[in-house]
């Protein structure tokens, strides 16, 4: 459904698509920005619904407490939402790239498969697959898996080391 | 004395109109009354959080609010300082970046320790506000508003959820910081001996009206004496 919405848009003939070829002479059907464009189009509900959550999961007291000791709107947001809200950043973010990252159907319409060019790992796995080399896919799969323990690993140490301090993980209230 | 805070305002609430005429002097003015009364509503539109209906709010000549002149200067631009009931201390902050969050002069690092040191609280600078206790946190609390500059600081029930012995301190200790600072202190609370011990007078609201105002304090306990004779009111010594 995606891939078809996103094909009917960008589409040679489709409204975003003609436009992006008169203004820029770019075409972002069957080729890598296809692939890019749907990874964001199907991973951003994921990442808006919970980095939302967690902005509105900020103590509304927070903020008018800093309100009330002279900062502006902008002081308020860089230095108490967006802090308070980060694990909710962090969570989104985790989310949306792991969505990202096995995005098939929409990538399939709008990029197609066309090995060196378009073809994203998991339709390489899904050529590999059908074609019998197991053992390609095999491997696909395995750094696959690996790169995504990588990076989910690395963004939950880096998020932790800087939210430890503050929550009650700290050291003990002195008597 | 002259009057340094004018608050004459009116607010619709969802089951009364809350209609409050105030003059505050350099005193430390307690407002009494049951849950629901209106109480942090007063305090709310005192520091802009709130919007009146009608009135006018004054602090040493400058307007805060006016409905006729249409005025509502942002909270930000009040200098009224205010202590939640839950102190509200920004958890990701250090006491001491806490503490120094509101000054205008973000580099002068010594009247941040003066003032930790003050509130006895500057061993604790670099800890967070999860990691201290509740009289802890009240004093943090305390320092950040202070520091801000206010000329007008409002502390919503601030002693509630401490216990006795903790809150028994820290009303001395607030008292000593209204005289020394010698800017009106409007504390909030339901606490009728609270009221009594840390008020030079005591205001009691209910339904969103003023029903009683202790005549100002001319001795210690003095206007609480006059008070608990007529208005039903607790009388500490009794």
């Amino acid at each position: 459904m995606v891939g078809f919405g996103l094909l009917f848009l960008f589409g040679k003939h489709g409204p975003l698509g003609r436009l992006l070829e008169h203004f820029w002479g770019v075409s972002v059907v069957f080729n890598w920005w296809g692939a890019v464009v749907a990874s964001t189009v199907v991973a951003f509900p994921l990442l808006y619904q919970t980095v939302r959550a967690s902005f509105q999961s900020v103590d509304r007291n927070l903020e008018n407490a800093a309100r009330t000791l002279g900062a502006g709107e902008w002081r308020v947001f860089w230095t108490i939402s967006l802090p308070l809200a980060w694990p909710g950043l962090v969570a989104g973010t985790v989310m949306a790239f792991a969505r990202a990252l096995g995005e098939f159907g929409a990538t399939l319409m709008i990029a197609g498969n066309i090995p060196g060019r378009t073809q994203t790992v998991p339709l390489a796995i899904y050529a590999a697959t059908e074609s019998g080399e197991n053992r390609t896919a095999l491997v696909l799969v395995g750094i696959m898996t690996l790169l995504s323990f990588a990076f989910i690993l690395g963004i939950n140490l880096w998020s932790r080391r800087r939210l430890k301090r503050w929550t009650m993980e700290g050291e003990p209230p002195q008597s | 004395m002259e009057s340094l805070l004018n608050v004459n305002i009116e607010k619709q609430l969802p089951s009364f109109r809350l209609r409050v005429n105030l003059r505050v002097l350099n005193e430390f003015l307690v407002v009494v009354g049951p849950s629901g009364a209106g109480k942090t509503t007063i305090l709310q539109c005192l520091a802009g959080l709130q919007r009146p209906e009608g009135g006018e709010i004054v602090l040493k000549g400058r307007v805060l609010y006016s409905c006729t002149g249409r005025v509502n200067l942002p909270p930000r631009l009040r200098r009224v300082g205010y202590v939640f009931q839950d102190y509200a201390l920004f958890p990701h902050l250090t006491v001491e970046q806490n503490a120094a969050y509101g000054m205008k002069n973000r580099r002068n690092g010594l009247e941040v320790q003066e003032m930790l040191e003050m509130l006895q609280i500057s061993h604790l600078a670099r800890r967070y506000p999860g990691q201290i206790s509740g009289g802890e946190r009240q004093r943090t609390a305390l320092a950040r508003a202070l520091l801000a500059g206010p000329e007008l600081l409002l502390l919503d029930e601030p002693l509630s959820a401490l216990d006795y012995e903790t809150r028994l301190k820290l009303r001395g200790e607030l008292k000593t910081l209204q005289r020394r600072w010698a800017i009106p202190f409007i504390l909030v609370t339901h606490d009728l001996e609270e009221a009594a011990a840390l008020g030079d007078r005591v205001v009691r609201l209910e339904r969103g009206e003023v029903v009683w105002i202790s005549p100002t304090r001319k001795r210690p306990d003095c206007a609480i004496r006059h008070g608990c004779g007529t208005h039903d009111f607790p009388c500490p010594e009794r």
